[in-house]
Parts: structure tokens; C-alpha cells; sequence
């Protein structure tokens, strides 16, 4: 090795997206292999919305026992009873875009049983491998779900009283879609990137998904939570995971905050980006590995 | 590893019998000595499970924070529920802290669950699929005893105590509110445990049948999963499933998985004590005695069933 080098060919921007299509295609390979216990997984999935409309349904109905009814639907934090099934509904579409299983707790044993070197050493990056597999993962997933969402929600379409809203807010719906799932990956990369300082992170993984259920809305729509803390968990980005999308195809953000709300988004998007980009590069420097 | 491998030898010196399927009656010693032989096994299975527990404290401590994090999170939640409401479902008499006391049932049952049989069904796929099963079935003990008891997860009593925590407030409350004050009747603290008993008998009947599927299926990942959904029918009062379209619900998680008889049960006996008893309030609970032996002798069935379509695996 003394003194020649070979140069390497530049790697064009074709030869990146052939990686990336390669990354992509095993990906899917993998997730397809178990079809049949997918899918009924996914239907699985709706049997706690059967007993979210019945809870609710119990609630808004003593509401209305309680107050005489004046005419018009009860409402609990801005949500009348279909809303709120619809609500549960469009969180479960929501999670499904910015839930990342498995994602923290893969890294972190990556990095504790050594697995990491092989980025270190091959012209892969970690986090970038990593995102597209989980597009893929996900691209795979919505081709088999697609089938138990649609059946749920047209069984369920009488809870969408108001429509479909106007091609605007469906635009923006899209976008805090796909910014969830951004959002969801980086924020989550971040807590597996953890490891590289703290080698057993599951606890606090543990601890993550437990405030990200009840914080992200997944649990209740977050304008039930009464005023301090509300303005708290709002200025969360937890919100973006499942609360955010929803309200806004229910059109809870009103039409001249909504840029302003997507671009706060968006910032945290590029944050937990940065995040996460900064961490790992932290993270290999103080990484020794060893052995084969 | 140590404490468990302690434990083997000590079943093999604890027993008289050298195959575990012949036990037949004229040969086995009298039923209370066998009884407490059982007993004897099981005390050992709850030593060493504390002693592995404890040589990793820290991991232990953190396990009872978070499921007590979870706890407190859900009672967020209910108390949030609570201020728009002040009853879950009309004239259901589900009041605040009548809820409050479902909760806590629902929290007990579910950590006695998930303390003696949570991590020994999640165990036992893992078992067949690696063929450890073989060493369970040589076992000169009943195979469904050992394997429903092996581990025990103490940190899941956590939830016990913080259910303790509920009830206490909740009864606090309700016996010392302005407006009707109860106080349970002696009967009713003697049925509460009694049927606290059977709730947790039948959701054990139904893990054990889920866990024996993994025979069949070969491995049983989302055993949890299934675990959560059905019974995640049994976390609220089975009023709310009084409408036209909840009723074939209500029938099917009554009669045929009755799971809605767990906590509601329980929790009716010691919430309303005072209301004078509907019929089928005396109905439901003799027949939550009825679905608790069902439920038992049916899983007992279906896992000697999965046991005889086991086939080793890498042995």
C-alpha cells in the first residue's frame, strides 16, 4: 500500500440509486415472507377501536343524560362522538406511518454486538440503510393493509360525518403523513443512537413508547387535556406521531395556522435529521470495535 | 442459570415416580402428600425466581417504575375522562369512584396474570420451538404445572400494589362522599377475592389455550398481541356494550369467551353493594363459577391435545 493509490471511480448518483433499490428489493423479500399472519395481524389490530366506540359512546351518552340536550351534538375537547371514533380511526393510520418497531432496540444491538462495523467499513451509511429499509418495510406493509384499513373504514364510514375535506387540508394531511413518518424514524434513530453511550437502552426505550402512547394522542385526542398542560404536550414533537394528522383531516387546525403549524414540523424534522447525524458521528468516533 | 439448574435437581429428588405420564392413582401416594409436593415445587420455582429477580436490582426496580408509570398514566386518563363525565354510560351507575374500583380489579387480575403466567406462556412457544419441551415432558411432575408456573415475574406485583393503592381511594371515597355513601357488606369482601380468584383462573385457561396453538402453528410470536385484544374486552364495564349493535359482543365475550365476566363480576359485588340485586346479577355470577371450571378443564384438554402433536424439534 505504500504510496500508490488506486483511485476509487466516482459513485454516481445511478450507482446510488441501484444500492438503494437493492436495499429496497430485500426488504421487501423479507417482509412478504409472512403474508397470511400479516394480515391478520393488521385486522387484529382494529379489535381495540371496538371497544374505543363503546367507551365513548358510554361517555358522550351520560354526558348527555347530565346536560339536557339543547339540539346540538356533545362535545368533549372540541369532539363530537363520531368525531371522535373518526379520530380513532385516523390515529391508527397515522401510527401506521410513524410507529418504527424494533427500530431503537435493532440499532442498539447492532452497536452492542458489534454489528455496526460493517457501515464503518463498507460504503453503506448506517442511518441511511436503515431509513430505506424501513420505507420498504413500510411500502411492503401498506400493500397487505391497505385491504383490513379499507374494509374497517368503509364499515365505519357513517363516523365521517363531515367528508372528505377539501383538496387543501388533504394536501397538508399527506404532508404531516410523511413528515410523521420522518419524524418517527429520526426521533426514534436517535433514542438506538443512545447506545453508543449507554450500552442497555431498553428501559428507556420502554419509557419512550409509554409517553409516546399517551402524549402522541394516540390514546385521546391531546385537546382533552386541560390547559396547562396541554400548552406543555403541544409544544412537544410527540404530537406529530399520531394527534397531528388526525386533527388535521378533521379540520380541528384551523385553515390560517395550518402552514404555520407544518412548518414548525417541518423544523423539527430537520432537527432530529441533525440529530441524528451528529450523534452517529459522535457515536463511531468513541465505537472501538473488535475481533471478526 | 445456577438457581435454576438448582432447581432441577431439586424436582428430581423430590420425586418418587420415574415418568411423568404414568401417575396413575393406586400408585401415587395420598393426595394431600402430592399436594404438597406440588406446593413444595412451587415454592421453590417462587425462591428462585426471586432470587434471579434480585441479582439484577437495578433492571428490577426499573421494571416496577415503568409498569407503575403505565398505571398512573392510565388513571391520567380516567381522571380526564371524569371531568367531562360523571358516569360511564347512563344510569349505568358507573360513577367515578364505582370506575375507579373496576380499574383496580382490572389492575389486580392482570398482575396476577402477568406475575405467574405471562412469562412462562410466552416461555412455553419458545420451548417448543427450540424442542426444550423434551426436558419439561421427562419431568417426573405435571407437564401444564411446570409449565405455567416455572417463572414467576415479581416485579408485575408492582401493579398489584398500586391497585391495592386504587381500591383503597376509591372505597375511601365512596364510603365517605356527601351524597350515598357505601360501604361493601362483609359478604361482599368475602365474594370479592373469591371471584378475583376465578377471573384469574379463566384468563390463565386462556393463555394456556393460546400458548398450546404455538404447538400447532410452530411458533406463536404475536401470543401477546391476541393475549391484548381479547382481553382488552374485559377492561370495561359490560354495560357499554348494551346497544343494538354491542349485544352479539356482549353474548359472544359472555358466553362463549367469557372474558367480560373477569373483572365485572368482581368488581359489581364490590362497587354496588347496596343496590338490591338484579336476577341476572345472581345469574352472571353463578355462572362466572360455571365458566371458570369450564374454562380450566377446557384448557387442560387443549393442552394435552397440542402436547400429543408435539413433535421434538433439534434434539
Amino acid at each position: 500500500m505504500s504510496g500508490t493509490t488506486v483511485p476509487l471511480p466516482p459513485i454516481g448518483f445511478a450507482d446510488r440509486v441501484r444500492t438503494w433499490w437493492v436495499i429496497c428489493r430485500t426488504a421487501l423479500a423479507e417482509r412478504m415472507a409472512y403474508r397470511g399472519d400479516f394480515a391478520l395481524g393488521t385486522l387484529m389490530r382494529f379489535l381495540p377501536i371496538i371497544t374505543q366506540i363503546f367507551l365513548w359512546g358510554a361517555i358522550f351518552d351520560a354526558i348527555a343524560e347530565t346536560s339536557p340536550g339543547d339540539g346540538t351534538p356533545k362535545r368533549i375537547g372540541g369532539f363530537d362522538l363520531a368525531e371522535m371514533v373518526a379520530y380513532f380511526l385516523l390515529t391508527m393510520i397515522a401510527r401506521a406511518f410513524s410507529s418504527m418497531p424494533g427500530l431503537a432496540s435493532g440499532i442498539a444491538g447492532q452497536v452492542r454486538q458489534g454489528e455496526i462495523k460493517k457501515y464503518l467499513i463498507q460504503p453503506i451509511d448506517l442511518i441511511a440503510f436503515l431509513l430505506l429499509s424501513r420505507v420498504a418495510h413500510k411500502l411492503a406493509y401498506y400493500a397487505v393493509a391497505i385491504g383490513p384499513f379499507a374494509l374497517v373504514f368503509f364499515l365505519c364510514r357513517d363516523y365521517f360525518t363531515a367528508g372528505f375535506p377539501p383538496p387543501h387540508v388533504m394536501v397538508a394531511f399527506i404532508a404531516s403523513l410523511m413528515m410523521g413518518f420522518l419524524i418517527g424514524f429520526f426521533l426514534e434513530a436517535a433514542i438506538g443512537l443512545i447506545s453508543f453511550w449507554m450500552l442497555e437502552i431498553n428501559s428507556l426505550v420502554l419509557i419512550f413508547m409509554l409517553f409516546s402512547f399517551f402524549l402522541s394522542g394516540h390514546m385521546f385526542p391531546l385537546s382533552l387535556l386541560p390547559e396547562p398542560i396541554g400548552w406543555y404536550v403541544n409544544l412537544l414533537p410527540l404530537k406529530y406521531l399520531a394527534y397531528f394528522p388526525a386533527a388535521i383531516f378533521l379540520r380541528k387546525i384551523p385553515d390560517d395556522e395550518l402552514m404555520t403549524e407544518l412548518l414548525i414540523e417541518a423544523a423539527w424534522l430537520v432537527f432530529f435529521v441533525i440529530l441524528c447525524r451528529w450523534m452517529y458521528s459522535r457515536g463511531v468516533r468513541r465505537y472501538s470495535g473488535y475481533g471478526g | 442459570m445456577g438457581a435454576e439448574l438448582m432447581s432441577v435437581n431439586n424436582l428430581s429428588s423430590l420425586s418418587s415416580q420415574p415418568v411423568a405420564e404414568h401417575r396413575g392413582e393406586s400408585e401415587s401416594p395420598s393426595r394431600l402428600a402430592e399436594f404438597r409436593r406440588y406446593l413444595r415445587v412451587f415454592l421453590t420455582f417462587a425462591r428462585n425466581s426471586l432470587i434471579r429477580d434480585m441479582t439484577f436490582r437495578a433492571d428490577f426496580i426499573f421494571h416496577c417504575i415503568s409498569s407503575v408509570a403505565w398505571t398512573a398514566m392510565n388513571v391520567g386518563f380516567y381522571v380526564l375522562v371524569f371531568r367531562f363525565t360523571s358516569m360511564i354510560g347512563q344510569d349505568t351507575g358507573w360513577g367515578r369512584d364505582e370506575f375507579f374500583l373496576f380499574l383496580a380489579t382490572v389492575w389486580f387480575i392482570n398482575s396476577l396474570v402477568q406475575a405467574f403466567f405471562m412469562p412462562n406462556a410466552n416461555e412455553f412457544s419458545e420451548l417448543i420451538r427450540t424442542g426444550g419441551l423434551d426436558f419439561a415432558l421427562l419431568k417426573p411432575i405435571d407437564t401444564q404445572f411446570l409449565i405455567s408456573f416455572r417463572r414467576i415475574e415479581w416485579s408485575a406485583m408492582s401493579n398489584f400494589v398500586v391497585g391495592l393503592l386504587i381500591a383503597g381511594v376509591s372505597l375511601h371515597s365512596m364510603a365517605t362522599r356527601p351524597e350515598s355513601p357505601v360501604f361493601p357488606s362483609l359478604m361482599s369482601w368475602i365474594l370479592y377475592p373469591f371471584f378475583v380468584g376465578c377471573g384469574v383462573a379463566i384468563m390463565y385457561s386462556i393463555m394456556i389455550c393460546l400458548a398450546a396453538t404455538s404447538v400447532w402453528l410452530g411458533r406463536n410470536q404475536s401470543l401477546y398481541d391476541f393475549w391484548f385484544y381479547i382481553t382488552n374486552f374485559s377492561r370495561y364495564p359490560m354495560e357499554i356494550y348494551d346497544t343494538p349493535l354491542g349485544r352479539p359482543l356482549l353474548g359472544l365475550f359472555t358466553l362463549v369467551i367469557p372474558v367480560l365476566v373477569v373483572v365485572n363480576v368482581p368488581a359489581r359485588i364490590l362497587a354496588k353493594p347496596l343496590n338490591p340485586r338484579a336476577d341476572w346479577e345472581w345469574l352472571l355470577a353463578a355462572w362466572a363459577v360455571i365458566a371458570t371450571v369450564l374454562c380450566v378443564a377446557f384448557s387442560r384438554w387443549l393442552f394435552r391435545l397440542s402436547l400429543k402433536s408435539y413433535r421434538s424439534a433439534s434434539s
